[in-house]
């Protein structure tokens, strides 16, 4: 794979909390590759270190070692502010309970990433309701997150992170907290907005139920990758474009 | 990102009505404490403030205060007459009789005697009757609080008599005088008269009103009297904030104000502060995923910052809008007479509360800055 075609590289990231006796190694040496075009599923058992390390490439948590390499940058070495304006401008974040804003409607909360990089209210807003209405929310727009289910709270949490186009986009157990229909149909909706040419998306999950989505799966144990199945979907979904 | 401040705000609507409520007390009990003590503090001297056609009091050098004379000789009349500057200069007697009806009913009073010839220091206000009846012999002119208080319940009337220290006097006219510290009846009469109704003795003469040339500084004149006559003399205004100064420095009442003002401003602050803090709290993991999303720390205190403001420009509108309403009540009451709501007042409590909800953001701000937003992948 080249590394024209490599959104996300980490070689021998390592991170550990704590100091003397109360020290834990989180990550241990972590080597992973995230490409464009394809949806990459980081799984494993609960405390392995899938969320440590899907902080640490987002630029959310410093490493004590190691590369992180993202859409081409060091995000590590990027001063404090650069960080939070590439963060803003090249990622989008599915978190695993939306973290919807309660305030504010669907179509708002949707915004937001576009609200924070300054583009006015009623222009963001619009985007939004554009990108809601190809998620299936155009009934809810203008719906708070409490009178929404949780499948419809992830889908406007999923319009959230695609509304500014980022390059990168990182799910938090996007369907733990949703029933086994919901979930697939998150997943189905995430696999045809999100996955494209120029974007990679990487998951962290342990719901088994949607590995049938992935293209890669790299699995995580004890803080390191010890398996990494690639080319799984790719033939279904090159097969699904022709189509 | 102010929208999304502002409708975070105002989505709870039990913490943003809450907080603004808070607010809006404190406020009311800031500038309401605050004006009246102001208030209080100003009628120690609403006899020197009445008089508007003299603008320095000239009086024995130990004088502090108002209610504190001792008597002149009347030779110093004619001193500060010499003094160069001195445009006119004309005796004022004050003495305390005991103010009686013929029902009985009595109290003591404040009593000014004004220059014979020309009754210079009357207030300029009169209600009923005329000031030139002073010259009639026995007569005084009563203000309303002092008339309302020793003839309760009866209509304004002139022609009414009383006693004082035993002296028959009868009331000519019923003048608007301002509150006096001490609920006392306001009487004036001429000078002579006022002297016999309190009872003659070997000096008399209270206070020398004295007028400035034109174009010649009033401050500037009192110290050059000062300098001739060795006498003690201030401006209507330096007179008055020496009064003010005494009762502030003698008495209880900044003790006892104080206390309700701390307390407005502690209430404020803690309630305040602990309602917005456990509204920030709830709203962490929100303020988390925008750290995320890459919204800067910057960004997130303006946003707190403006929702603080916000409640605090709503309660302190609120609360002085009740205060003004409070005062707009009160202000025909003769017992609360005079007491406003000053606009210096309003502008030190706004201070106070810009203050207060800097203070309560503060506290806000210090946990959502130190919020690690890896913290919004944890569940």
């Amino acid at each position: 794979m080249s590394s024209a075609e490599i959104a996300v590289q980490c070689r021998e990231v390592r991170k550990e909390f704590g100091k003397a006796d109360a020290k834990v190694l989180a990550l241990r040496g972590v080597d992973l590759d995230v490409s464009y075009g394809a949806m990459t599923l980081l799984v494993g058992p609960s405390g392995c270190g899938k969320t440590t390390l899907l902080s640490v490439i987002t630029g959310l948590l410093n490493s004590n070692g190691g590369e992180v390499t993202v859409l081409g940058e060091q995000v590590e070495r990027l001063p404090g502010r650069q960080q939070i304006l590439f963060r803003r401008k090249n990622l989008g974040f599915v978190f695993q309970q939306y973290n919807l804003l309660p305030a504010l409607t669907a179509a708002e909360n949707a915004a937001v990433p576009l609200l924070a990089d300054g583009v006015p209210r009623r222009k963001a807003v619009e985007k939004a309701k554009h990108l809601l209405d190809t998620l299936g929310m155009v009934d809810r727009m203008n719906a708070l997150p409490s009178e929404l289910s949780g499948g419809q709270q992830q889908r406007v949490a999923l319009a959230r992170a695609l509304v500014h186009k980022p390059r990168l986009l990182v799910c938090d157990e996007p369907t733990a907290a949703l029933d086994a229909e919901t979930g697939h149909a998150v997943m189905k909706l995430l696999e045809a907005e999100a996955v494209r040419p120029d974007r990679a998306v990487l998951v962290v999950t342990h719901d088994n139920r949607i590995f049938g989505f992935a293209d890669t799966i790299a699995r995580m144990d004890d803080g390191r990758i010890v398996e990494v199945e690639s080319g799984l979907r790719y033939g279904d979904r090159a097969g699904l474009a022709a189509d | 990102m102010n929208f999304v401040a502002l409708k975070m705000l105002t989505g709870d609507r039990a913490k943003y009505l809450g907080l603004v409520f808070t607010i809006a007390f404190c406020t009311f009990l800031l500038e309401n404490q605050s004006s009246i003590f102001a208030g209080i503090l100003r009628r120690t001297g609403s006899q020197i403030a009445d008089v508007t056609d003299a603008e320095i009091w000239v009086m024995d050098p130990k004088t502090e205060y108002f209610d504190q004379t001792k008597r002149l000789k009347d030779t110093d009349l004619d001193r500060v007459r010499g003094v160069e500057g001195v445009r006119w200069a004309a005796k004022l007697f004050k003495g305390n009789p005991v103010a009686r009806t013929l029902d009985g009913k009595f109290d003591v009073a404040i009593c000014l005697g004004l220059d014979d010839a020309t009754l210079a220091g009357a207030p300029r206000k009169m209600l009923l009757g005329s000031w030139e009846r002073l010259r009639e012999p026995d007569s005084v002119v009563i203000d309303k609080a002092g008339y309302v208080l020793l003839f309760p319940g009866e209509p304004l009337q002139l022609d009414r008599t009383l006693e004082l220290n035993d002296h028959k006097a009868t009331i000519v006219g019923i003048s608007d005088a301002s509150a006096p510290f001490a609920s006392y009846p306001v009487m004036h009469a001429r000078y002579n008269q006022a002297v016999n109704f309190v009872g003659r003795e070997r000096t008399e003469l209270s206070f020398v009103l004295v007028r400035p040339q034109p174009g010649i500084d009033p401050a500037g004149l009192c110290r050059r009297i000062e300098a001739h006559t060795g006498l003690r003399a201030r401006t209507s205004d330096e007179f008055q904030w020496d009064c003010v100064r005494y009762y502030m420095k003698n008495t209880g009442i900044p003790v006892n104000f104080g206390i309700t003002i701390s307390i407005a401003l502690i209430v404020g602050v803690v309630v305040a502060g602990q309602t917005f803090y456990i509204f920030t709290i709830e709203n962490l993991k929100q303020f988390g995923a925008l750290k995320a999303i890459g919204v800067t720390n910057w960004r997130i205190t303006g946003m707190i910052l403006l929702q603080a403001l916000t409640v605090g420009v709503m309660g302190f509108s609120l609360g002085s809008g009740l205060c003004a309403a409070f005062f707009a009540i009160t202000l025909n009451n003769l017992a609360t007479r005079g007491l406003v709501l000053m606009w210096q007042n309003v502008i030190g409590t706004g201070v106070a509360i810009l203050l207060v909800v800097v203070i309560a953001s503060l506290i806000s701000i210090r946990r959502v800055l130190f919020l690690e937003p890896a913290a919004v992948f944890r569940g």
